[in-house]
């Protein structure tokens, strides 16, 4: 969907590690601990858990998580959601001469899993559309 | 008035509401009673999706003589594009302390 690039937040850089040691930093709770948040991560597929932080006037700093893809030293990805609202975090790791090549995508940003089917999904998708050329409008 | 980007979505969530919004957005300023019309959808209810739009900041109601006029206000979607502006100053700040963490880390 070309709409896509608007809803997500991409982060690419290229790290002086291997693969195998950020693999480490996003997958070990108390790693994750030290860069993002306080956690109950595990490395495996269908695993929920929560990130959490610190709670501040109208959030309780609490997301909600599903492991979606954990392939080991390349690919990883959960589901985000907080708010009501629901998103994807793709990881993805490329070995290169120097290192690694780290991608971070967070996107799909909407409605959560329960409002996405209270209102039927392909609407709301259609929606969003129209909603982009009304923000840009605004510009 | 701010309103949190969830209270937005969630008036949002509704296809009916959205299909309100989206009729306000695109043929400007109606009164309940022109959106009902041909709409499958009771005058009662429509004033009640209204009502939780209007409570979002999403539509704006005035009252001309006996009629009350509702418009969308398509700025309220604002925070939205914020929230998504603040994940990617949050992503931004979080990769330079997972550089950090692996300058600090063993092979």
């Amino acid at each position: 969907m070309t709409t896509d690039a608007t809803r997500s937040v991409v982060i690419e850089k290229e790290l002086p590690h291997p693969p195998e040691k950020i693999w480490r930093a996003l997958t070990q709770g108390p790693l994750i601990k030290e860069w993002l948040m306080d956690n109950d991560f595990q490395p495996v597929l269908g695993h929920k858990f929560n990130f959490r932080s610190t709670p501040v006037p109208n959030w309780n700093g609490i997301i909600d998580c599903e492991v979606l893809v954990v392939e080991p030293n390349k690919k990883l990805s959960y589901s985000w959601g907080t708010m009501g609202m629901g998103s994807v975090v793709v990881w993805t790791l490329v070995a290169t001469s120097g290192g690694t090549l780290v991608r971070m995508e967070h996107s799909g940003f909407g409605p959560d899993q329960e409002a996405a089917y209270k209102g039927a999904t392909y609407g709301w998708q259609k929606f969003i559309g129209n909603l982009e050329r009304v923000v840009a409008g605004l510009q | 008035m701010r309103t949190a980007p969830d209270a937005i979505l969630k008036s949002l969530a509704d296809p009916t509401r959205r299909a309100i919004f989206e009729r306000l957005s695109r043929d400007g300023a109606q009164t309940v009673r022109m959106l009902t019309d041909n709409s499958g959808v009771s005058q009662p209810a429509v004033s009640k999706h209204l009502g939780i739009l209007k409570h979002a900041g999403l539509v704006r109601a005035r009252h001309r003589g006996r009629q009350t006029h509702y418009r969308a206000q398509p700025r309220a979607l604002a925070p939205l594009v914020d929230w998504m502006s603040y994940y990617s100053s949050f992503w931004n700040a979080r990769f330079d302390r997972l550089e950090d963490l692996l300058k600090r880390m063993d092979q």
